[in-house]
């Protein structure tokens, strides 16, 4: 950051002059402030930096992940670091899909005004409100689908009139969709036998006692597995 | 240093790049056609790596002065750490009442973490009597920013022994081959518990579609799109919280608390907010507090979270825990080298495994994209610096770009979007489509390839110490393949909670002490260690200097 450009913005009211061209969190740091809350993983995938900013000469609040946004001129912000929002406990053996259990264990769903403040706080772009929708038409294939990309920074629980946890609803529904929907591949429960059964023992104690010059010569007698797409398929990418 | 001048950008670019990128475009057809480089020989890798690979440059590192690995080598800016003072005072901390006596502590929140808590239950422990304390929040980690997948020799075509040899080879025979072997005999078992968990892989005509990784023989990397540790995690946390397993944030340990008879007892933990001390007893304790990317060896940026900064290794080595290959460190082969606003941070390894390939600046391929890492970064850096075929970014560095537009070429039309969401959704924040242009990459600092040294069951050489995940070493040797960390956790993790939780059925520290931090320091001033530097670092500080100069602590 040589030649540095400023700009202008407010954390919490009070002005600062930052970089122009970095993140939100790192113009934070710029300023002099020293991280305990509010930073994470700092690559967009925890959900710790939950920041809510408004832009100069505007009145629309924005809603965005400080380690991934990066800083405005006149911006004012605060970051919301934690949410207070209840869960409920469950046992997911114990769970029997075919009843709407979501709806049980969050009855509040049912309060859903379909306002979709929630998907417009939602810094991953989900479609918030349509998979609590989903939720409650005990569609828990399609909450897992919608809510996939959630990183439970809890923004949509802060934002919603109706008092709705999305982020505990979406993680219940992606279990049980886990569990009820999608069957264990046998090539899985073979291997697990296998193993079991000590198949490989034999195998793995060769290897285990062979000499170094044999291990590199095994290594290098590997066989890489070609890639071939299946012609006729039906992806369904993590649900 | 600054890089070129450039009047604006273009679809996110600076436009002097549009050049370089043009000629990526050109070149795509014929090397979609004729297929990727061969992988390279045992000898070209070994050369590359000597010549370019950051491990090899010798005066990076120094040997350890003191402690129970002494005269190990390792990075200075880790040495620093270990050859440095407490910040607890052994003389006046009170450890005759403890704030909390439980079974079994937990250290960190991460991965190995959850999974070392959840088998400690299973394996009898009741959940009121688990302590996990964690330095941010449970879930903040490294654990949950994996993205491309975890390896698992489950499909008909493979075997443990096969993941073996892959394994033993990419470390470069450097691994503890007991720890391999429980790596890959575990892996389809961990799959199988997260099913059982609820844990959504990705699927093809309902089978797990798994993928290569750099240095694999067969395609076992299950993933999750590119949130695969977020997924687990989020399950794991989710699990944890159902079991009632009471967890801390926000306080980190920052000793270790050995009994009498020099037997793990607990730590002491530091309050980050009301910055108070807090003593905790345990019958067995577990180290889960993952690596060392926050010190950003060889200034190096990181993929990692913002804790990771080897506070368990420095506690535990201070304890008398022995550590093992920690000369060794992980620069993934593709960091994002622009925008700089997300400098170092990871490009999955799955942009290759889907079919993108790295390409210089005049759009040519120069290595096979699936080496292993530390091989595949070694050829970038050459490309770079060596054949000086790296493309310079506005804030100087250089980097090549990752030919991402290859993937829906190969697997059609909307495949990068659905199988690598959140890859797209980092570069479009920033203005950059990249199933339409490349992305610029360079290798950032990754994983911490070493640490404590433990055994097939993850005890540490201090009785009633335990650890798993990437604080422990031993399992990848000098070089990790992608898709194995996640399962080290995992394997480890459980492995650990499940130890811990036997010891602690049968053990019962007498006493608390910290006599082992005054006899450290004893050793660290005989060898002559300046006494500026305390430790653990907790987190780093990147407040800029101008600022932390005029600071002044008038609150106290």
């Amino acid at each position: 950051m040589a030649d540095e450009k400023l700009t202008q913005i407010y954390i919490m009211g009070k002005a600062y002059d930052v970089p122009v061209g970095v993140t939100i969190m790192d113009a934070m740091e710029y300023a002099g402030y020293r991280f305990i809350r509010g930073a994470g993983c700092r690559s967009g995938f925890c959900g710790a930096c939950g920041t809510v900013y408004r832009k100069a000469g505007e009145y629309r609040l924005e809603f965005v992940l400080a380690c991934q946004e990066m800083v405005e001129e006149g911006m004012h912000l605060t970051q919301l670091p934690f949410t207070p929002a209840p869960r409920s406990d469950y046992t997911l053996a114990e769970l029997d899909p075919s009843e709407n259990v979501l709806l049980q264990h969050y009855p509040e769903i049912a309060r859903c005004v379909s306002c979709n403040t929630c998907t417009k706080a939602c810094p991953q772009e989900i479609e918030v409100m349509d998979y609590i929708q989903a939720a409650l038409r005990g569609d828990v294939a399609k909450v897992a689908e919608l809510s996939f990309d959630c990183i439970a920074c809890g923004l949509c629980a802060m934002r919603c009139p109706a008092d709705i946890k999305h982020y505990h609803v979406g993680q219940m529904g992606r279990r049980l969709h886990g569990v009820a929907d999608l069957a264990t591949p046998e090539h899985l429960t073979a291997r697990i036998a296998q193993l079991d059964g000590g198949a490989f023992d034999g195998e793995m104690e060769t290897l285990a006692s062979a000499s170094l010059a044999d291990l590199k010569a095994k290594y290098a007698e590997r066989v890489i597995e070609k890639v071939q797409e299946p012609e006729v398929a039906t992806e369904e990418v993590a649900t | 240093m600054t890089g070129p001048q450039f009047a604006g950008l273009q679809d996110g670019y600076p436009d002097y790049m549009r050049a370089s990128i043009e000629k990526v475009e050109a070149t795509r057809a014929r090397r979609l056609k004729e297929g990727t480089l061969a992988p390279m020989s045992a000898e070209a890798r070994a050369e590359l790596l000597e010549a370019w690979h950051p491990d090899y440059k010798v005066d990076r590192k120094r040997d350890l002065s003191v402690g129970p690995s002494k005269g190990a080598r390792m990075p200075h800016e880790v040495a620093d750490l270990f050859e440095a003072y407490p910040t607890v005072d052994p003389d006046s901390i009170d450890l005759s009442k403890p704030d909390f006596d439980v079974s079994v502590l937990i250290l960190g929140g991460g991965g190995a973490a959850s999974v070392a808590a959840l088998h400690a239950v299973y394996e009898g422990i009741s959940p009121d009597d688990i302590l996990m304390v964690t330095k941010l929040r449970h879930g903040d980690c490294n654990s949950v920013m994996a993205q491309g997948g975890i390896q698992a020799a489950d499909r008909e075509n493979d075997s443990p022994a096969i993941h073996y040899l892959d394994v033993l080879g990419g470390g470069h025979y450097t691994n503890k081959p007991e720890l391999v072997r429980a790596l890959v005999e575990d892996g389809p078992r961990m799959i199988e518990w997260h099913e059982k968990l609820g844990v959504l892989y990705d699927r093809v005509n309902g089978d797990y579609l798994e993928a290569h990784g750099g240095g694999t023989s067969r395609m076992r990397m299950h993933s999750a799109k590119d949130y695969t540790g977020l997924e687990i995690m989020r399950v794991l946390k989710d699990e944890v919280l159902n079991v009632g397993i009471p967890t801390i944030e926000f306080a980190p340990a920052i000793d270790l608390l050995l009994d009498e008879a020099g037997q793990a007892a607990g730590a002491v933990l530091f309050n980050l907010e009301t910055e108070e001390q807090v003593v905790v007893r345990a019958r067995a304790t577990v180290l889960a507090t993952g690596g060392f990317g926050r010190l950003h060896i060889q200034g190096f940026p990181t993929t990692n979270h913002y804790g990771a900064t080897a506070d368990g290794l420095v506690m535990a080595y201070r304890a008398g825990a022995g550590v093992i290959d920690m000369d060794s460190v992980q620069y993934h082969p593709t960091g994002v080298a622009y925008p700089a606003a997300i400098l170092g941070q990871l490009a999955t390894e799955k942009l290759r495994n889907q079919g993108a390939e790295p390409v210089d600046s005049e759009g040519e391929s120069f290595v096979y994209p699936l080496e292993p890492r530390d091989v595949e970064s070694a050829a970038i850096i050459r490309q770079c610096y060596g054949e000086e075929k790296g493309i310079e970014t506005p804030s100087g560095i250089r980097g090549v770009w990752l030919d991402t537009p290859m993937i829906d070429e190969i697997h059609g039309p909307g495949t990068l979007k659905s199988r690598l969401a959140a890859m797209w959704m980092m570069w479009h924040r920033h203005g950059i489509d990249i199933t339409v242009d490349p992305a610029l990459v360079f290798p950032t600092l990754h994983y911490q390839n070493g640490g404590v040294e433990i055994d097939a069951e993850g005890a540490t050489s201090i009785p009633g110490l335990f650890a798993g995940g990437e604080v422990a070493g031993g399992v990848h040797g000098k070089n990790r393949l992608m898709g194995n960390s996640l399962l080290d956790y995992n394997v480890f993790g459980r492995r650990a909670g499940i130890s811990a939780a036997r010891w602690a059925k049968a053990n019962e520290p007498k006493g608390l002490s910290l006599k082992h931090v005054k006899t450290y320091v004893e050793e660290l001033k005989s060898a002559g260690v300046g006494e500026d530097r305390t430790a653990p670092m907790i987190l780093p500080d990147y407040r800029r200097e101008a600022v932390t100069e005029r600071r002044l602590d008038a609150l106290h």
